[in-house]
């Protein structure tokens, strides 16, 4: 097959494949009528209703507000742990059972006592519960990203004599960016289970809550279109930080296509 | 200006003791081009590196314009072989040249007149705005050497800078090397394994012996300048002192055994 024709069938597959899924479930729920699976058509005359964009204001856009405080302040913080960490064997020696310890702790085990310690069931726990649990992916990524950078750079800054916080803006962050960004990725998808599982507790507002109230009082059609929102909010969101990716890190793939191997 | 006394470097400790470098002495003069040249693993590197403060020496000292060399001193430049590990494959050739100027107290038009000017001694200027992973290899290379000559160093260390390049870019950049020296008036410390390319470059010579090393015998070379690829290289002098140089590495050449060691030696320590 061409390279031109390989691109086609991947675009139509790409489009292909989720439209003959819901072609599927639309057919079969018109003529199973199950309550518990409405039809795909009624899902989405209520997403509009709900989301475009009468409840938007009320319950999305908290949710979004959560995931980007709780993302950048993860982003902030894992980067400025991590390149310490990163940069020191002996710190990392010591910080690094800290991590795992509670890298390893399942976010719902912290829900009650997020309350407790930070005082507080309204934004600021959500977005302390979003960040803490954010933080990992970025700070993981920042430490692997700056161990793997090659001495020679760094050996060549300082044979020039450029002061150490020089060193770390003009070589250490850019050459464990790519890492970083990676780590950045994976943080963003977890902030927004995270978002959902801080809006089941104590929460009025938020998709989460809107998630939860319509299943604790079985209006199911309402609970899938909250299904919905939130599959396309962390598509959406996805797409954005790559397309943001893909401008930042150009360098990063005209250098990996001029390796020799 | 540069003056290396009694310098040693010993990696490790107790049986794990490795001596890299011996007992060198050497005395660089203003404006001067010495090649130090020795048997492979000899510690040719190590004793770059302790020269250009990034090691610190077990014994003895290195001394620049009469100043204890304790880190790496501020008129000193170092180019390193891997080119291509030198340089931030992030940003422009443009900003990899600027890169150690940009802490200095400059100016930012003396800044940038640096760089410009340190680039087109390299023939690169058409290239200032491109990634240096879009330049060949020994582009790349004249990067590095546009770096070090935009630092104004007033000496400048050299470590296998053309290992990894052909024989034709390496012909080229020698006499890149020889142009660059008269216009910056740099003095350089030029590390080779290359026995033609020292005769070539050098004002003089120093014979390293093989590890734990030591410098062997200094020779003067009295090729005229300036000195050119197929001219000088038909010199009699110049096949004299070429066969002169490799006889004296080849009577270094360590015995079967002591091959294993270096090789132990050598992963051991890789930056040596």
């Amino acid at each position: 097959m061409s390279a031109r024709a390989w691109r086609v069938a991947k675009v139509v597959a790409e489009i292909a494949v989720p439209a003959g899924i819901l072609i599927a479930w639309q057919l079969w729920t018109a003529s199973a009528h199950q309550a518990r699976f409405p039809r795909l058509s009624t899902i989405l005359v209520q997403f509009r209703k709900m989301w475009l964009f009468s409840q938007f204001n009320e319950h999305v856009v908290p949710s979004l507000e959560r995931i980007g405080a709780g993302f950048g302040i993860a982003v902030v913080v894992g980067i400025a742990l991590g390149v310490p960490l990163g940069l020191s064997p002996r710190a990392r020696r010591a910080a690094m059972p800290h991590i795992e310890y509670w890298r390893a702790m399942p976010p719902p085990a912290l829900l009650p006592i997020s309350i407790i310690l930070v005082h507080s069931i309204a934004n600021r726990q959500k977005i302390a519960f979003i960040a803490f649990f954010c933080i990992f992916p970025v700070l993981l990524n920042t430490i692997d990203g700056i161990r793997g950078i090659d001495p020679t750079l760094v050996e060549t800054a300082r044979s020039y004599g450029v002061p150490w916080h020089e060193r770390i803006r003009r070589i250490v962050l850019p050459a464990a960016f790519p890492q970083i960004v990676a780590g950045m990725r994976n943080s963003l998808a977890l902030a927004v289970i995270m978002m959902v599982l801080s809006e089941y507790f104590s929460s009025t507002s938020g998709v989460g809550y809107v998630l939860l109230i319509s299943k604790n009082t079985f209006q199911l059609v309402p609970m899938w279109a909250a299904i919905v929102l939130i599959g396309v909010l962390g598509y959406v969101l996805n797409l954005l930080f790559l397309l943001v990716e893909r401008r930042v890190l150009a360098w990063h793939r005209g250098w990996r296509a001029a390796l020799p191997d | 200006m540069l003056e290396i006394t009694h310098l040693g470097k010993t990696y490790g400790s107790g049986d794990r003791e490795t001596r890299a470098v011996g007992d060198v002495n050497l005395t660089v003069t203003e404006g001067e081009l010495v090649c130090v040249v020795g048997p492979s693993g000899c510690g040719k590197t190590t004793l770059l590196k302790c020269v250009g403060g990034l090691l610190r020496p077990t014994t003895g000292e290195v001394t620049l314009h009469g100043r204890r060399v304790s880190g790496p001193p501020e008129e000193m430049a170092l180019v390193f072989q891997d080119y291509s590990r030198s340089l931030m494959p992030w940003t422009s050739v443009r900003n990899n040249v600027l890169l150690p100027l940009r802490h200095k107290k400059l100016p930012r038009a003396d800044r940038s007149r640096l760089v410009e000017e340190a680039v087109d001694a390299v023939g690169l200027t058409r290239f200032i705005d491109h990634y240096p992973w879009q330049l060949s290899g020994g582009m790349q290379q004249r990067v590095a050497i546009a770096r070090a000559l935009a630092y104004q160093p007033s000496i400048l260390l050299m470590d296998e800078p053309f290992a990894s390049v052909d024989a034709q870019t390496r012909g080229d950049l020698e006499d890149l090397v020889l142009s660059v020296r008269g216009q910056y008036g740099v003095t350089i410390l030029f590390v080779t394994h290359d026995i033609d390319e020292s005769v070539y470059l050098a004002d003089r010579i120093a014979v390293l012996t093989h590890a734990p090393t030591e410098v062997k015998e200094l020779i003067a070379v009295d090729l005229p300048s300036p000195r050119d690829q197929i001219a000088t290289k038909e010199l009699a002098e110049f096949a004299r002192l070429r066969a002169h140089v490799y006889r004296l590495i080849k009577r270094e050449r360590p015995a079967p055994g002591d091959l294993e060691a270096e090789e132990a030696l050598a992963a051991a320590h890789p930056e040596s």
